[in-house]
This record gives structure tokens, sequence and C-alpha cells, in this order.
């Protein structure tokens, strides 16, 4: 299957990214370095082609209690100009995927959903829209998608925004333009630092993506690869799809409980959710600390020569020198400072339960 | 005279010891190097058996013996600085010193202009 290229495609090839498969798109993995890459988003800022993520708008008089009914987040809640992060379930409560929602108003609701995933999402969505009065559309095409993220983010974005940036707060957004550009704007970011992340027309892509370049020049901006998206999301813990949370994983078992609205009276999995917490959770997503080797996904989880779990994600940490990883094990193996050990190429490395994240950069609170 | 391995590896034969490495094409693929679990020695290895693993920040990579032999040295300094095998390859970021069992393997092996032909095919 040929690979699916962003508008921006051209534009990473000039800069002589390296380019790999993600999700069934061409995308670039780094540019000079991924560390490199990884420091100037903590450090400055750093410019992300996001393109390939997937955008579902839901339209309607049911938008917000059908939307309500499809993922564990609540948006009845959200007033007009807000987003949740929340897990979409299936009736068994493992996860179709994770995604932000920004409610437009009471009749439209945006989805942002994984590239990889937004297939199988939309029609999953498609599905469980029967019966009520929505209009559900892939517009992915419709969308380029730009992740500019730092503690330099605003100061910088501002130079060329004809909207007033420091009124978009955490997790909320607004629609004006950005050098020109008609833009969906919100204060939302996959890296631990304070960003921003903007939706528009694939046509203005280049130039877009050419500005912020240019005017971040002088403050040290970057081209950043999904290679240091990956670190920096993995140093905040947030989730990956398909590493950390899939269709086996609740959003209870990794411990996305705040994402997690039971005071709704319906959504898909929320039976079994209530079950989880009232007979507690046989495994859990925890942050290790491992000596003598790096894990990775896949890798396994033992307490002296038993198996307690495995390893979602792992790698040395840019930020912290240390090597980390995420991993699911069994409920009793989980507290803080637990010792254990992970098979690294058939060697043990000893290894220990530690807090997350692991990381906190710039990022707003709400 | 340093030759290379289809697999990536250099190797430079001085006397009856080898020294082993990744190529500078290697490292440049891999990106950058966090963690070479180097491999121990006094162990005997066979020629395209793994000998050890390099990992970036992004995965980890199987290095593989490109001559068989006794593993008589490995390269420290990798222990502190991995990334030395991004600066300097194939000089200072040698894995290991193997002493060979059989000299007459590194006629099997590519030279510069053949290996560089490889890796430019690859890529």
């Amino acid at each position: 299957m040929e690979l699916k290229k962003t508008p921006l495609w051209s534009e990473h090839e000039r800069l002589g990214a390296k380019l790999v498969e993600f999700g069934g798109w061409e995308m670039p993995l780094q540019y000079t370095s991924i560390i490199e890459e990884h420091k100037v988003v903590r450090e400055k800022a750093g410019l992300f082609d996001v393109s390939h993520m997937g955008e579902i708008l839901v339209e309607g008089a049911d938008a917000v209690t059908f939307t309500d009914r499809l993922i564990t987040n609540s948006v009845s809640k959200l007033k007009n100009g807000e987003i949740c992060y929340s897990p979409m379930c299936y009736k068994n409560a493992t996860i179709v995927d994770d995604l932000l929602a920004y409610k437009f108003s009471d009749i439209k609701v945006f989805l942002v959903v994984n590239a990889s995933n937004t297939g199988k999402d939309y029609e999953w969505i498609k599905e469980q829209s029967r019966g009520y009065r929505v209009n559900v559309t892939d517009v992915s095409k419709d969308y380029a998608q730009l992740a500019f993220q730092g503690p330099l983010s605003e100061k910088i974005l501002k130079k060329v925004a004809g909207i007033d940036l420091s009124k978009i707060s955490f997790y909320s957004f607004t629609t004006g333009q950005i050098n020109g550009i008609n833009c969906i704007v919100s204060r939302t970011g996959y890296t631990g630092e304070d960003g921003f992340e903007m939706y528009f027309d694939p046509a203005a892509a280049v130039a877009l993506w050419r500005k912020i370049l240019e005017i971040g020049s002088e403050y040290g901006v970057k081209p950043c690869g999904l290679g240091a998206r990956d670190t920096l999301r993995f140093e905040a813990c947030y989730m990956l799809y398909g590493n950390d949370i899939d269709d086996t994983t609740t959003p209870l078992e990794a411990g996305l409980g705040w994402t997690v609205d039971l005071t709704k009276p319906e959504f898909n999995g929320k039976e079994i959710l209530v079950e989880q917490k009232e007979k507690g959770l046989k495994k859990r997503l925890r942050g290790i600390e491992i000596n003598g080797g790096i894990a990775r996904h896949g890798y396994e989880i033992f307490a002296g020569d038993k198996k307690i779990g495995h390893i979602t994600s792992g790698t040395k940490s840019p930020t912290l020198n240390k090597a980390l990883a995420l991993g699911y094990v069994e409920t009793e193996y989980s507290k803080i400072d637990t010792g254990l050990s992970v098979d690294v190429h058939g060697k043990l490395a000893e290894g220990k339960v530690i807090k997350t994240p692991f990381y906190r950069g710039s990022v707003k609170s709400k | 005279m340093k030759k290379y391995s289809k697999t990536h590896e250099w190797a430079e034969l001085n006397g009856k010891i080898a020294t082993i490495g990744i190529s500078d094409h290697a490292q440049d693929q891999l990106g950058d190097v966090v963690y070479v679990n180097l491999p121990t020695v006094g162990k005997t290895v066979k020629a395209g058996e793994m000998l050890c693993s390099i990992e970036s920040v992004k995965s980890a990579s199987d290095v593989y013996a490109p001559v068989s032999g006794k593993i008589v040295e490995v390269n420290k300094n990798l222990e502190t600085t991995p990334e030395t095998v991004n600066k300097s390859a194939e000089k200072d970021g040698w894995i290991a010193k193997i002493e060979v069992s059989n000299p007459k393997e590194m006629d099997s092996l590519l030279d510069k202009a053949g290996y560089d032909k490889i890796a430019s095919e690859k890529h």
C-alpha cells in the first residue's frame, strides 16, 4: 500500500528529514537528532507537522448527547470553546482510541483522533450513531495540523497571530487567523510543554510552516519529528495508542480515571468500569526506572521468577538521562518503590516503580 | 585494512586482534545512541552471530560479529559516553576486540568501496 503524505511532505524532504512509515503515513522521524529536537521543545519551542492526525465531525441536534455516550469523558460539562481529552471505549471498556473532543456548540463537536485509527474510529462512531440525530463526517482531508510546542511558543506565535493567544486557556480553543490563515487554534499538545495546535486548510500548510520557522529562527525554533514527539510525550506520561493503551486495556487500568465521568447516566464501557472500580483492578500502568538496560514495548516484567506484567513504552529519557519505562504490572506490585526486574535481551535488569509523570514542563494547568 | 560486513559492522585486523565496531552509515541510520549493551569479555563468538546490542533513543539494534573468535576487550568508555558511537563510529566508538580464530574470514568481508555501494543502495 502506498503511504499517505501530508501537505508538508516536500518540506520534510527539503529539510533532509529521515522519513519513516507511521500509521500508514510517511512522516519525518527526525531532521537532525531526536535528542536535539527534544531539547529544543523543552527549552525553546519546536514545530511539528501532525497533519496525519484524523478529524471527525459530529454535527446535529444530538451531537453532545451522542458524544457523551461515545466517550468516557464529558462533553456536556464543557463550555463552547473548551476541549476534553478522552478515551473512546468498546462496550467491554477496552479502548478503541484516545481523542480530543472540541465543543464548538451544542450541535457541533470536533474529534481529533490518532492517524492509524482514523478509519476504524470513523466506522465505529458511524455505527454507534445510529438512532441519534447526528451526522458523522470524516473531515481529515480538509485539515492540515501543526503543533507548536515549548515554553516560548506563545511569545513567538503572537507575532503572527490575529487573535489574542493569551486568552486561550489550557484545553480551550478559538477560531481566527494565524499569519492571515483561518485556523482552529487550541492550547493543547503532546509534549508536556505549553503550546498550541492549529488546524487549517492544507493548501496553506507550506506557507504557515515556513512562516513559523522563519519568525522562530532567532529564538532557536526547529522543526521536530515524530521521534522527539514520542520521547516528549513519554516523559510527560501521555498515552500512545497501540503502545500504552489498546483494545486489551481499560482507562482505569491505564490510570486515566480522571477522564472517566461515572456520573454520566450511560456510556460505552460504563458497566465494566464501575465494576472495575468496585472490585479493584488486576493490573495498573506504572512508571518504572531501570538500571542496566533500556526496556522497550513488549518486554516482560518480573518479581523474582514470577512474570507480573509487560512494558508498554520505554527509552532513555533525554531530559532526565535515566532509563525509564511505562508498563502494566499486577496491582500488588504497583506501589511506588516496589522492586522488580525487566527481561532486557535475556538479561534481567533491576528496576523499581516510580511516580508519574516522569517530567512536567511548562504545560499549563486547568 | 578496515573491512565491512553486509550487516553494517566493520573489523580491522592487527596481528591476531580484530577491532570491531559499527559503520558510520549504521550510526547515522540508528540516530542518537544512548546505551551500548557491551559483550562479555572471554566469550567466543562466531561470524554472523549476535555480538551485542546498541540502543538508540527510538529502538534497539543487534550488532553481529563480523569475524569469529574470543572477545578479549570491550570499549568501556561507551558505558559512560555511548554517544561516541555517533561521533566516531569507525574510530573512538569501537565496541570490542576479538582474537580471531580464522583470519581468512577477513577476506570474505567487503572493502570500503564495496560496502559504500551496499549502504547507498539500502538508503
